[in-house]
């Protein structure tokens, strides 16, 4: 192989496990960049209302919920003792954008491969692209959601019906939001790694994120949670991001580091597998797709 | 211009036939299951053998070569010989199982026109969207976007949705910009069969312009053998995944129609082909024999043959048939003999064809003899089809010497040139 020496750039058949191609993924920043512009100007043009309908879903989902799990069902929104200033409407909107963007996500970088594989089989281009401009995209309509919801949240505090408050732990959103977008981008990129190879997976995603969101504090405060469970309950790497997004978006509720911490590490370690078997399938997945 | 650009070192791709897609999670658990267990593969089919090699399809087989910087190379072979797998490899759409490729630039890879255009977004938008998933940063994009729509000729077009262009204007967009990339090595899949001819000439003048002055290499695929003319200096030709020439264009063009199962002998044995039906056989081909180094001719020149005729008894207004076909199987004309007679045993009747009129490419013909009986029915003694391949090559198409024929636009006849009678 000394061969190989005199090249910039070597193909064979061998592959190294940590070549993950972070870093020319980086170099492409400007694809990604216009993979997400795509990406938005596709999705809404020729459509009235544009970009609006980014609000109308998690809008509507948010009125269901309040009417079923709080007014029907009178599911408790307390994430925390004794703790129910925030008003239901709130609770959920709050629960549904984050669950919203962590789906979404996770379904659209898992159908990576499928969806990009007239671009990816002619021409060459870090695939990390795809996930990551996949997750960027979907996080512009987070945006939207986000801002809405702080409209909504203001209006609430204007007219003095809630003992919310904002407080300067707002400004931790973005990373709270860096860290779910990376637990569904690694989720995401082990699926379809999986699914490149054996499509069964893929029958799995939607069912498997349906089952997750009812292990996971959307529809319900952390409280309906027994506590004997509690700690199992929390293992949940959505678990400690919902709630703590809760927690500084309306300045109470329920925060556990060590918890939070344990939500960090499984979503590095899920992340790093997602790396590890994305880099191993994206040579070769268009002999197979 | 000896820096090694790209290196291919006994690259093997092989494929498995008919798993691909087959394979589900529960098929590859009991397959574990019965490995674990020393059984027999529950999930194989039965009588199916294990691992032969029969089970794999060599898409390159053990191929190996070297481009300098500046170099033009055509890649030329048949359906299934290997071109496209061989420009995916060199582009990273894929590995290979086996062996190494070398490169030593940034690859603009254009295995089909406009990657990643998307309808929606304009002219402008897809420039960059283009360039950049050829690898081009924003900044190189912004500096080169002048030139870019200057030579896509849609600069009118620029900020219209591309859905709402034509077919050409889109192919003029995309060469656009990968002509304009920046990358050392260019790699080509017959990109330039759509557009306008005048862009056609357009797009060869500029790969040799930026060859020539940027020293870049270019790795082009194609099947019609004039642009491989045009643009290339050297020619590879791929024949079942195999390597089987490696140098001069004109030769390596003669090789492919070698390759094609049509070799030109100076002396064809037809006695041993096997015949159809439907034919009396009073009269057989015994062999053809045409006295010439090569099989290129102009259109001017006729081809002379000589036929050995093998008869029992003595035959009568006996005469030759030529069907003309072209090298991708259209028929082209058809032309006879006038009448002869043909003695007991063999019989040697030369011929001259006139190929007049004919235009650049590949031809072959269909022969038979024919036997006209008394009551004026014609009856085939013989026909042989698939024979007597050979190729032309005019030095000028009307009076301009070096332009190309294109065949597929102007068909295969090159009519007399039209008399301007008055003025």
């Amino acid at each position: 192989m000394e061969k190989a020496f005199h090249y910039k750039t070597t193909i064979t058949s061998q592959h190294r496990v940590f070549d993950l191609h972070v870093r020319e993924t980086l170099r492409y920043r400007d694809l990604i960049f216009l993979f997400v512009k795509r990406d938005f100007t596709a999705k809404y043009k020729q459509t009235i209302l544009g970009p609006l309908w980014a609000v109308i879903q998690p809008l509507l989902t948010t009125v269901v919920f309040t009417i079923i799990f709080g007014r029907l069902a009178k599911l408790t929104t307390a994430d925390a003792p004794g703790d129910l200033m925030i008003p239901g409407f709130l609770f959920y909107m709050a629960g549904n954008i984050c669950w919203g963007y962590f789906s979404t996500t996770i379904n659209d970088v898992s159908n990576v491969f499928i969806r990009n594989r007239n671009i990816m089989g002619k021409v060459y281009f870090p695939r990390l692209v795809g996930p990551v401009s996949s997750a960027c995209s979907n996080l512009i309509s987070f945006g939207i959601q986000f801002a809405l919801m702080l409209v909504i949240l203001l209006i609430y505090i204007f007219t003095g019906s809630a003992g919310v408050r904002i407080t300067p732990m707002l400004l931790l959103i973005p990373l709270l939001v860096l860290h779910l977008m990376i637990l569904a981008i690694g989720c995401g990129i082990i699926v379809s790694s999986v699914t490149t190879k054996y499509r069964d997976l893929a029958m799995l995603v939607s069912f498997g994120l349906q089952l997750w969101q009812y292990g996971s504090p959307v529809a319900y405060g952390l409280e309906l949670v027994p506590d004997q469970y509690r700690g199992l309950y929390l293992l949940n790497p959505v678990t400690p991001i919902l709630t703590a997004f809760r927690y500084v978006l309306f300045g109470t509720g329920y925060f556990g580091i060590s918890y939070y911490m344990v939500s960090l590490f499984v979503t590095g370690v899920i992340f790093l597998i997602g790396l590890v078997l994305f880099s191993r399938i994206e040579r070769t997945f268009m002999d197979t797709i | 211009m000896d820096e090694s650009m790209i290196l291919v070192d006994h690259i093997t791709k092989e494929y498995i036939l008919g798993q691909i897609g087959r394979t589900t999670l529960r098929d590859e658990l009991q397959r574990l299951g019965a490995r674990i267990r020393h059984r027999e593969d529950p999930t194989q089919k039965i009588g199916a053998q294990q691992y032969e090699r029969g089970d794999t399809f060599f898409a390159l087989d053990d191929v190996s070569f070297e481009l300098k910087a500046g170099e033009r190379v055509g890649i030329i072979g048949r359906n299934g010989a290997g071109k496209s797998t061989l420009l995916k490899l060199i582009s990273r759409v894929t590995v290979p199982s086996s062996g190494m490729i070398g490169l030593n630039g940034r690859v603009a890879s254009m295995l089909e026109i406009g990657t990643g255009f998307h309808p929606e977004l304009t002219g402008r938008e897809n420039i960059y969207m283009n360039g950049a998933i050829l690898g081009m940063r924003k900044k190189e994009i912004d500096e080169k976007l002048e030139d870019i729509i200057e030579f896509s000729e849609c600069r009118q077009f620029i900020d219209t949705p591309v859905k709402r262009y034509s077919s050409g204007m889109y192919v003029k967009l995309a060469f656009a910009v990968a002509a304009h990339l920046d990358s050392e090595i260019m790699v080509m899949d017959e990109v330039l069969a759509v557009g306008d001819m005048a862009f056609q000439k357009k797009c060869l003048d500029k790969m040799n312009d930026v060859s020539r002055s940027q020293s870049r290499t270019i790795l082009y695929v194609s099947h019609n053998m004039n642009t491989i003319r045009q643009l290339c200096k050297r020619c590879i030709v791929l024949d079942q995944g195999k390597l089987i020439y490696d140098g001069d264009v004109e030769e390596g063009i003669r090789q492919y129609m070698d390759a094609g199962g049509m070799s030109f002998d100076k002396k064809m044995d037809l006695i041993s082909v096997p015949r159809l039906k439907g034919i009396s056989r009073r009269i057989l081909f015994v062999s053809a024999e045409i006295h010439r180094d090569n099989n290129v001719y102009t259109s001017h020149e006729p081809m002379d043959i000589v036929f050995s005729l093998k008869a029992e008894n003595v035959q009568e207004n006996v005469r030759f048939m030529m069907i003309l076909f072209y090298q991708d199987g259209t028929r082209i004309g058809k032309t006879e003999s006038g009448e002869f007679t043909v003695q007991p045993g063999i019989n040697m009747v030369s011929v001259s064809v006139p190929n007049k009129g004919l235009a650049d490419g590949a031809y072959y013909y269909e022969i038979s003899i024919l036997q006209r009986s008394r009551s004026f029915a014609r009856e085939k003694c013989d026909c042989i089809p698939n024979v007597i391949p050979f190729v032309i090559n005019n030095t000028e198409v009307f009076g301009v010497k070096g332009e190309m024929w294109k065949s597929n636009y102007w068909g295969h006849i090159m009519m007399d040139p039209i008399q301007v009678t008055s003025q």
